[in-house]
């Protein structure tokens, strides 16, 4: 089934199996592969992407529902020459180590700073509930958000 | 398989009609699992995200109508939240932001999980699901009707759930969940109180301590009751998250915290 959809600002169209993700689509047929594809089961955030500009897990939304919406994935943020903020943040504070799990955390990141310009502790914990980061860099993404939302 | 997004609500049920095994999906929490796990292949795909009418909350006289598209952010949200604030309790112990800002309502009263975390308000509520067909309308079913068991409820093949109505009341009121952490947790046990003082009675609603969640009534001067009825009510069983044991346990710990928090 064709669908057309705008991503990243601008419009794509694709050939998509009927019972295929948005993240699958995305990776696969758009050559986006920055959002990552893990879990499949809306558990580890990596494939976090902004759907008419609401965080969803790209894993959990059906390619089709995509059709005749905006999405922004973690290659829409910023670009080689200039990062986004969040981007150079997490950059600067090594929140990153094996940088799987980081597109995810970065578009969760640009979502809450979007709503809480300058979050507590507890928000940003909560916000980033759904983004699992399995080599313990917990401390450090925090030291990214607090920096990114001080920038 | 085929995917069919229908735009308005009567073009969905004529399509449900037709096409009675098509699986609705809204937020796709629950059915893209099913798929991406291949354990699922169903023949037809009915996409409801395009049905306005499904969408939002609203008032009539009165009565409170929640669409079946209702997410949990939304529940959540400033109006509802003083409203019904269990449901937003139970509604931010749901998954991850997002899975909040897609699973739905519907999709929680569809999938029928005994460990839905919206059934115990809805069932303390004692809301009624309206469901609606091509060819016979719309008809309401009390909630503790609507889940006859484990992931089975009382939707017929050619019926979408469209909507939940409800008589707010100004009652105290207060969910719980257990589970290993605050986030992404399929509650070991959960629990929702209510004191209604205009029925001088108290609600308890249980999840993930029988085949669907359960509801308790008593009389407001037999609190000292509760525990025991609602630990006698649970038919749990041992599974991955935890022993029947320890969920009655956790019941009757839960119980006595609620009364204390809605009573004092």
């Amino acid at each position: 089934m064709r669908i057309a959809l705008t991503v990243n600002g601008e419009s794509l169209e694709a050939e998509v199996w009927e019972g295929e993700s948005l993240l699958y689509a995305l990776r696969e047929h758009m050559g986006l592969p920055g959002s990552k594809n893990a879990c499949e089961q809306g558990e580890c955030g990596s494939c976090s992407v902004l759907l008419d500009g609401v965080l969803v897990c790209a894993c959990l939304v059906l390619a089709v529902q995509a059709d005749g919406h905006e999405i922004v994935t973690v290659e829409g943020l910023g670009s080689d020459d200039a990062l986004h903020p969040v981007q150079e943040a997490f950059a600067m504070t090594g929140a990153v180590q094996c940088g799987f799990c980081t597109p995810g955390l970065i578009v969760a990141t640009v979502d809450l700073l979007a709503r809480v310009p300058d979050p507590t502790d507890d928000q940003i914990r909560e916000a980033l509930s759904g983004n699992l980061c399995r080599c313990t860099g917990y401390a450090k993404i925090f030291d990214a958000v607090r920096m990114a939302a001080g920038s | 398989m085929e995917v069919l997004t229908p735009q308005t609500l009567d073009e969905a049920l004529a399509m449900k009609a037709e096409r009675r095994d098509a699986v609705p999906i809204q937020g796709g929490t629950d059915v893209m699992v099913e798929l991406n796990f291949d354990r699922a292949r169903p023949e037809t795909i009915l996409n409801l995200n395009e049905v306005a009418e499904l969408r939002g909350w609203g008032r009539d006289n009165g009565t409170l109508r929640l669409g079946t598209g209702l997410t949990y952010a939304e529940a959540m949200g400033n109006g509802l939240a003083s409203l019904l604030p269990a449901l937003a309790e139970a509604s931010r112990t749901v998954g991850s932001p997002q899975i909040r800002n897609r699973g739905t309502l519907g999709g929680n009263l569809g999938t029928a999980s005994p460990a839905g975390d919206a059934l115990p308000p809805l069932l303390v509520y004692e809301a009624e699901v309206v469901v609606a067909s091509a060819d016979r309308g719309v008809r309401v079913v009390p909630v503790a009707r609507f889940l006859t068991g484990p992931k089975q409820n009382a939707l017929l093949p050619d019926e979408l759930i469209i909507a939940v109505r409800l008589e707010p009341r100004d009652m105290r009121q207060t969910f719980m969940k257990v589970g290993p952490r605050n986030a992404m947790v399929i509650a070991v046990v959960s629990l929702c109180l209510a004191i209604d003082r205009e029925a001088d009675e108290i609600r308890v609603s249980y999840g993930s301590a029988g085949p669907r969640p359960g509801l308790v009534t008593v009389a407001l001067d037999h609190a000292w009751e509760l525990t025991e009825l609602v630990a006698r009510d649970a038919s749990p069983i041992d599974d991955v998250r935890g022993t029947a044991a320890y969920r009655v346990h956790a019941l009757k710990v839960l119980v006595g915290r609620a009364l204390q928090r809605c009573l004092t």
